[in-house]
């Protein structure tokens, strides 16, 4: 748009003000002409991103609307058992219920205190180990492959030993929470200090920055777009593997109304809980997707 | 005295030679191009400088001292540009002022000053993917401006630009360099931007890299150039903003002394790109 005006503005219009660069060969001393195109296109931005904002939300719940309506179709056609897949109707029924008893919220805290602990409590200790072992190169290759081996050991094959070590209360719970969540923050962490710009390093040297300055104000903020792609694996890690612990031996929390549930055959009251389990996890990866954008709106836009 | 000094200043990396039995002097205020084939050490020479490595014979002496490590007195423009992509075009600037002793309130206006110098008013907000190449090398360079140093050492600053926006550049440069009376030692494969740049041009060898041969480069009508110069910086006064070398630079261009000075350096280095090629294919073909 902004890029046609500048293209065609010398041929139609010889006298119309160049972009800058050009200003710079014909008379080097004056000041450059301000630049206009931003304020106006500042202007006319609200509406148009209104609407396209209203297109892509239509868009985006289309898909989520025709699961739904899949959901409560086939019960009722018979294409599925109403008996195991019962109408997303009676779900939403009983999920009430859930809420109204305070039994769905019960369980939604309970779980969120594990997961969200768990999950904190890792990113307090994998960001700064990270920046720490990424910093020192010899380090990070001596540990690269001890650590890529945690990460691929399935946190959920390790349950058995967490629960053999710390015994079954909330200890282990949040232990396999936080030990499943440290591994992809500490591995994009310390991928992120070592990818670095090499020339910023450079220049902050040039400048005889201190190692902490430097750290402060050039691999820190450097490091932020990958450190909080780690950050949003391991916010959708924590919930996966809570719940996966929350069935095996707990006596509250989601995972195990699910796991209750289907036992005593209560079977919309485990959608109820399916469902619950699903919008936390939409919302808290738009939540970690939020303070993303707030933190790199410099990055360029692809 | 002379400003910068290489005594003998050798730099090795394992078994390969980079730079070998450099002597060179570099009064205060001086314009030196230092030109060279790909690979000669060119870079190499400007991080011994820029105190981001050390010689491993010989010495480097600033001001009669010996350069033992990175330091404010010199600023390094980098041939990409080296920007924060998370600062604003200010931001950057001031970026070169946090490291010094300027307070807060002072840095906005100085980095506001130093973006005018460069010819960025109305661009301080602009982050650096807005901004062309020109634009960023223009932001580089007023960072480096800020904090004042007495040297400023740009590694071919303007080697990733088109054709005009470097000669606008250029242009620009040594106005810069006219009204502020800085040092610059210029790295460059040009020979063109070489000759039009430099007070004077160093030619430099391939492996190891050697200073070959040192052009002195007049113009007779060029205002505030050749060695005059310099000697007016010297007590602190600096040169008066001459007028800048706008279409006169398009005349220089073209002028015969131009060529001969263009020919007379492609002459000298001609045979060292020539070797250099041939080195990099027996390595090559190893």
């Amino acid at each position: 748009m902004s890029t046609g005006t500048d293209t065609a503005a010398p041929a139609v219009l010889p006298a119309a003000p160049a972009p800058a660069e050009d200003v710079r060969d014909s008379a080097p001393p004056p000041r450059p002409v301000p630049d206009l195109r931003p304020p106006q296109r500042a202007a006319r931005q609200p509406l148009r991103a209104l609407g396209r904002r209203l297109r892509a939300v239509a868009l985006r719940s289309a898909a989520v609307l025709a699961l739904l309506g899949l959901w409560e179709a086939a019960p009722r056609l018979g294409l599925a058992d109403p008996t195991f897949l019962p109408p997303v109707s009676e779900v939403a029924a009983a999920w009430w219920e859930l809420l109204g008893n305070g039994q769905l919220g019960r369980h939604t805290w309970a779980s969120l205190v594990r997961s969200f602990g768990g999950f904190a409590i890792a990113v307090a200790v994998a960001v700064p180990l990270g920046l720490l072992i990424g910093w020192y190169r010899p380090v990070a290759a001596l540990l690269g492959p001890l650590l890529e081996l945690f990460r691929n050991t399935a946190a959920l094959a390790l349950l058995p030993v967490f629960v053999l070590l710390l015994g079954i209360g909330e200890t282990s719970k949040v232990s396999i929470v936080v030990y499943a969540c440290v591994w992809p923050i500490l591995l994009n962490t310390i991928s992120a200090v070592g990818n670095a710009d090499p020339t910023l390093v450079r220049l902050a040297r040039s400048m005889d920055l201190s190692t902490p300055r430097l750290f402060q104000k050039v691999i820190l903020p450097a490091s932020v777009p990958a450190v909080f792609t780690g950050i949003r694996l391991a916010g959708a890690i924590s919930i996966l593997v809570l719940v996966a612990a929350e069935m095996i031996g707990a006596k509250a929390g989601l995972g195990y109304l699910i796991n209750a549930s289907q036992f005593n055959f209560a079977i919309p009251q485990m959608y109820a809980g399916i469902v619950t389990i699903s919008a936390i996890g939409v919302a808290f990866n738009q939540l970690l997707v939020t303070i993303e954008r707030r933190l790199s709106t410099w990055r360029v836009p692809s | 005295m002379a400003k910068i000094v290489f005594e003998g200043v050798r730099k090795t990396f394992g078994d390969f030679t980079a730079l070998d039995g450099i002597d060179l002097e570099i009064r205060s205020g001086e314009f030196l191009v230092v030109v060279g084939p790909s690979g000669c050490g060119k870079s190499t020479l400007l991080d011994l400088l820029g105190g981001l490595s050390t010689p491993t014979a010989g010495r480097i002496l600033l001001d009669g001292k010996p350069v033992t490590g990175p330091g404010l007195d010199r600023g390094i423009v980098f041939q990409q540009y080296a920007l924060l992509p998370w600062r604003t075009a200010l931001g950057n600037v001031e970026f070169g002022l946090e490291a010094t002793g300027v307070p807060r309130r002072e840095r906005k206006d100085r980095a506001r000053e130093f973006l005018d110098l460069v010819g960025l008013t109305g661009f301080e907000d602009r982050h650096p993917h807005q901004l062309s190449g020109g634009m960023r090398q223009r932001v580089a360079i007023a960072r480096s401006l800020a904090y004042d140093p007495d040297v400023l050492l740009m590694d071919e600053p303007f080697a990733a630009l088109d054709a005009q926006t470097r000669e606008s550049l250029q242009d620009e440069l040594r106005r810069i360099w006219q009204r502020t009376g800085k040092t610059v030692i210029f790295i460059t494969h040009g020979i063109e931007e070489a000759v039009y740049l430099g007070q004077r041009v160093a030619v430099m060898t391939s492996r190891p890299g050697r200073i070959k041969e040192i052009v002195p480069v007049t113009f007779g009508e060029r205002p505030g150039t050749g060695n005059g110069t310099a000697d007016g910086t010297a007590d602190g006064t600096g040169p008066a903003p001459a007028s800048a070398a706008g279409p006169q630079g398009e005349d220089l261009r073209s002028s015969p002394e131009f060529a001969r000075y263009r020919h007379e350096i492609w002459t000298l280095l001609h045979d060292e790109v020539a070797r250099a090629q041939q080195l990099e294919k027996e390595e090559a073909s190893v």
